[in-house]
């Protein structure tokens, strides 16, 4: 008999704000310990709390992109219990009234699609940090990320195998950077994902479910929940029982392994915040959010094949991060739309694959919109073949100038003067006369041979089109 | 000097008459003559308060003083004070010194009122009687046998025995109004959201309020004046614009409509108080007010759902107080288990474990419903009763207390006695009204107050009833014989 | 209502306070008093009343997204228990 898998997502997506959730502390990272901590962050006496504006409008477009519900008013409660991480005793959170209600986030697998729900996203504040080993015997803490707002976006238990676990997750990670509201970066932990992996027999009740944590690549969770899968039906099968726990995953390995504390059932008496006021959101509010919402990943693709004629995987390839999709409209744009395939092709060979091979980010990359653009404008006018662009593509990585710079140092202009191209022709025929013989006897392939002589001998400049025509009438003589 | 109002007082310090410096020693002297006996300071700080009052001196000399420059003040220990401990009478902050301070002490010495220092109370304001500081109960001036009542015990205490012209307090339940009754003083309870709570170390967020203790109305108006107004640091703080709660005083009480709750005067109040109070609202009417029965049917569920809900709220704004960051932390922790364990059960007193458990058992899980949903709903109905009761009255007058101040040690061994005692104030706070007690005469040498509830944002209307009643009597004026 | 020694140990655990063992009669005696309190509120009629977490119905207020806070950890850990390198310390916790 087999069995069905049943997995659910909470995912911890850093909202991209200058402060603190709570506090006007700095949530820059990479700060030395607690010089990002306050005293409303340290949670010392008389200290409270007021919220961070953008928080909410961040909140509200991730509700939006998901066709949620919006919580129009939300309230902060208090999750009590004590860590050392955690200063005040409590983490405030929401529990009752999260600012964003039911959603949902269609996922593709293997071409079929399919849509996950969404619980509900709330805010909620990130604790500190402990660090060990850094004083013998002692647990060291850092406040720095105490207080970081967090949005919990919390999945309904729709996924059904690892594959659907990690493209949902790769794309609300797409989306919530589409939207600018997280960074994503999993290594710095601005987007963490936990995972819930059940097994059951079809039609049987939800089976026990385990929780994956701490996993900060989708490689590594797409192997810890299809690890933890079968160890689950294994010992299932083999008569045994799943505990309720949280495990961690062993990359070294590829094992998930229990955390082991003692866990006692937690009892986090939650009630509302009496140092917060319900937080109401207005019509308005929403709308003036709605109207400043940029284009999302689905529809951009769909978009760029209906209107742009380019193929899926092209779409794709170019909305893979919304600053590789604004720099490609950008270049569109400012070539005035003529050739929006060359565009796309030159975006997708000659710059995405600079960026890849030099490791960087669009952000990052040393040739902007404008310069790819421009290049791009003087192939279009012939002033450089396809061939010669390579070159300049390369000179303006290097930083040597904008296009028209390169090819007026470089000499790279193409030759399209009738006169000069007739006298490359002629000398190439003059200094060939086997081959214009082995032509003229009917091998036309020499044709080929010819050309690529000629535009040798013109340093790649003359212009091809040209360099055809003149040279056909000159063998037909 | 210390029988001069606070109007006086700022007449002669703007006359040159006296300086700051002069009326600061004046009151330090009298602290170090006193104080050891009756216990109402925590900490004084006679250093910072000549600077202060050589600062204030400036000002006068400038030009550029207001109406309190100059004038001392005493700080209840529960405001956090920049430099200086600030203990909420706890072993648990015996050596904790705020880098910071509250929202009203920098209004306060931003009107250039030197600090005197800080006043015992109830550790971390749990408490009707300032029995539970862990510096020791502060003495009733009037009689050093009774409690000054609590939490700010100390506050009221140095007002009526003319340790400090002006003290500020806290109330969460009735711990500015109790203290001011058993002490014969005066002391409002503004409209929860009127003073900025920044600062001041949490009990129950939900209730605290902070305002003035003093000998007069007049003085309260006025120093309330410095404290209050929005404050962006505080979520709960009202954006409204500046209220200058002297502006009414000297209004004519004729066709205030007094509303008398007949629950107000029922079962367990003592009848000599009952006496005091009938009396002092009796000269109210013939000062052209009228009175009116009013009801406010779900009185006794107001003293359960308080002890449910600020227990725990108490039980979370006291998790930080964890040996970690600040305060006390225990000798030798084992683990962490034992350091949280340890600081907390050595560092807090009994009472104030007390509503932490107590709190903390409302909230957990099963009990939440019944005890801590139940009593959110029952808050909404004592609110309720006093909105419909103020559709047929102006203010409410009753009583403040059951009782006079009761004898130290008392009511020690029976913390649910103590929690009935507040039955009077603690509707108050539940519903976040503003209360004044004004002191309305004696019973058994020991003062009696008279409470006076008004709605949302009516402190101006109470300031000026409380002053007028003090045009004709002199209740407020006077002092315990010893020291006069 | 009246507590038992098993009530007292979960409570002390929620709260983090230690009850000692020949403590725990007498704290359960007096927090079973106090619970005997909360009783009085089993009949009243609540139905169809809003729990209300707040004196007045008002609504968050928000804070411009502006950093105003400045390093101040050394003044901060000077009043610390124990701190060294920047860090607060505690026991170690083993993870």
């Amino acid at each position: 008999m087999s069995w069905e898998v049943v997995i659910g997502l909470e995912i911890h997506a850093q909202l991209t704000t200058n402060t603190k959730i709570f506090s006007g502390s700095s949530i820059a990272y990479g700060a030395e310990p607690n010089t990002q901590a306050c005293p409303i962050d340290v949670g010392m006496p008389g200290m409270l709390p007021v919220l961070n504006e953008a928080v909410i409008g961040k909140s509200v477009m991730l509700g939006l992109a998901l066709n949620a519900e919006i919580g129009r008013k939300s309230v902060f409660d208090r999750k009590n219990y004590f860590y050392p991480d955690l200063p005040k005793g409590y983490q405030t959170s929401q529990f009752n009234y999260p600012i964003v209600g039911k959603g949902t986030l269609e996922i593709e697998v293997d071409g079929v699609k399919k849509t996950i729900g969404v619980t509900r996203a709330h805010l909620e504040e990130d604790a500190g940090k402990s660090i060990h080993g850094a004083v013998p015997g002692q647990t060291g803490i850092d406040l720095n990320r105490a207080g970081t707002p967090l949005l919990e976006i919390v999945s309904e238990p729709d996924l059904s195998s690892a594959k659907e676990a990690v493209a949902y997750a790769r794309k609300m990670h797409e989306l919530v950077q589409y939207l600018g509201i997280c960074d994503g970066n999993m290594q710095e932990g601005s987007f963490r994902v936990d995972s819930n992996v059940s097994v059951r027999r079809p039609g049987e009740p939800l089976g026990t479910r385990a929780e994956l944590k701490n996993i900060n690549s989708f490689r590594f969770i797409e192997k810890a929940i299809e690890f933890e899968i079968e160890r689950q039906i294994e010992l299932l099968e083999s008569g045994g029982q799943v505990v309720q726990e949280t495990r961690l995953y062993d990359s070294e390995n590829d094992v998930t392994r229990s955390m082991r504390t003692k866990e006692e059932a937690n009892d986090y008496r939650y009630f509302p915040c009496p140092d917060l006021l319900p937080v109401v959101i207005t019509e308005e509010t929403i709308e003036a959010i709605s109207a400043s919402m940029p284009e999302l990943p689905d529809a951009k693709r769909a978009r760029y094949v209906a209107d742009f004629g380019l193929s899926d995987y092209d779409a794709g390839v170019l909305t893979g991060s919304r600053d590789m999709a604004e720099f490609f409209e950008s270049v569109v744009e400012k070539t005035g739309g003529k050739d929006i395939k060359l565009c796309a092709n030159w975006m997708i060979t000659g710059f995405s694959g600079a960026l890849n091979k030099d490791g960087l980010s669009v952000k990052d990359a040393p040739v902007t919109a404008d310069m790819m653009a421009g290049m791009l404008n003087r192939i279009s006018d012939n002033t450089i073949s396809g061939k010669i662009a390579k070159q300049v593509f390369d000179a303006m990585w290097n930083g040597e100038g904008s296009a028209d710079e390169i090819i007026e140092s470089k000499g790279l202009k193409q030759i399209t003067d009738t006169g000069a191209i007739e006298a490359l022709v002629d000398e190439v025929l003059a200094n060939n006369p086997s081959q214009v013989e082995a032509y003229k006897g009917g091998q036309e392939k020499m044709l080929g041979y010819f050309v690529g002589q000629i535009m040798k001998a013109s340093g790649g400049q003359a212009n091809p089109g040209q360099v055809n025509q003149i040279l056909k009438a000159k063998l037909s003589d | 000097m210390h029988n001069l109002t606070i109007k006086q007082m700022s007449e002669k310090l703007h006359a040159g008459e006296i300086t700051s410096v002069q009326l600061t020693q004046h009151y330090l002297d009298r602290i170090s003559k006193y104080d050891a006996e009756l216990n109402a300071y925590v900490t004084v700080t006679p250093e910072l308060a000549i600077a202060m009052a050589e600062e204030a001196d400036k000002m006068l000399a400038s030009g550029e003083a207001g109406l309190l420059t100059g004038i001392p003040v005493a700080h209840k220990d529960i405001f956090c004070t920049d430099g200086v401990k600030t203990s909420c009478s706890s072993k648990m902050l015996d050596n904790f010194i705020a880098p910071y301070d509250a929202h009203v002490v920098t209004q306060l010495k931003k009107a250039g009122m030197p600090i005197l220092g800080k006043t015992n109370m109830d550790e971390f304001a749990m408490g009707s009687s300032s029995e539970s500081s862990y510096y020791g109960p502060t003495k009733n001036p009037w009689d050093h046998k009774a409690v000054p009542g609590g939490s700010s015990g100390g506050a009221a205490a140095v007002i009526a025995a003319g340790l400090a012209p002006m003290a500020t307090g806290t109330d969460t339940g009735g711990s500015i109004r109790q203290p001011a009754s058993f002490c014969g003083i005066t002391g409002i309870k503004p409209t929860y959201g009127s003073v900025s709570r920044f600062g001041i170390v949490a009990y129950a967020s939900s209730f605290d309020q902070a305002g003035p203790m003093t000998r007069s109305a007049e003085d309260s108006a006025w120093m309330l004046n410095a404290m209050a107004g929005f404050d962006e640091r505080d979520s709960t703080s009202l954006q409204r614009e500046a209220v200058d709660y002297a502006a009414d005083l000297g209004q004519s009480l004729k066709g205030l409509k007094v509303g008398v709750p007949a629950e107000y005067f029922g079962e367990g109040l003592d009848a000599d108080v009952e006496a005091v109070v009938r009396n002092a609202i009796a000269e109210v009417e013939k000062l052209g007010a009228e009175v009116v029965e009013v009801h406010l049917p779900n009185k006794d569920l107001a003293v359960p759902s308080y002890y449910v809900l600020a227990p725990a709220e108490a039980s979370s704004n006291l998790s930080r107080f964890d040996g970690v960051r600040f305060g006390y932390r225990c000798e030798n922790p084992k683990d962490l288990q034992d350091l949280y364990k340890r600081s907390r059960s050595e560092g807090f007193g009994a009472e104030v474990k007390r509503r932490i458990m107590v709190g903390a058992y409302a909230l957990s899980a099963g009990y939440y419903d019944a005890y801590y949903l139940k009593a959110q709903k029952l808050r909404r109905m004592v609110r309720d009763d006093f909105t419909k009761a103020f559709e047929s009255c102006d203010v409410i007058m009753g009583p403040v207390a059951p009782t006079p101040a009761f004898n130290i040690g008392e009511k020690t061994d029976d913390p649910t006695s103590m929690y009935l005692a507040d039955l009077y104030t603690i509707p108050v706070n539940l519903a976040g009204l503003p209360g004044i007690s004004v002191p309305a005469g004696f019973v058994n040498d020991r003062p009696v107050g008279l409470h006076i509830v008004g709605p949302y944002f009516s402190e101006t209307k109470l300031l000026n009833i409380a002053h007028q009643y003090q045009q004709v009597t002199d209740w407020h004026t006077r002092m315990p014989a010893q020291y006069q | 209502m009246s507590l038992g020694k098993t009530e007292v140990e979960y409570i002390s655990r929620l709260a983090a306070i230690a009850v000692e063992e020949n403590e725990v009669d007498q704290v359960a005696a007096k927090l079973s008093n106090i619970l005997d309190l909360f009783k009085q509120m089993e009949a009243a009629d609540t139905e169809g009343v809003d729990p209300m977490a707040h004196p007045l119905d008002q609504v968050q207020r928000l804070r411009a997204d502006v950093v105003t806070e400045v390093d101040q950890h050394e003044k901060l850990q000077s009043i610390a228990p124990s701190a060294e390198n920047g860090l607060y310390l505690v026991p170690q916790v083993i993870e």
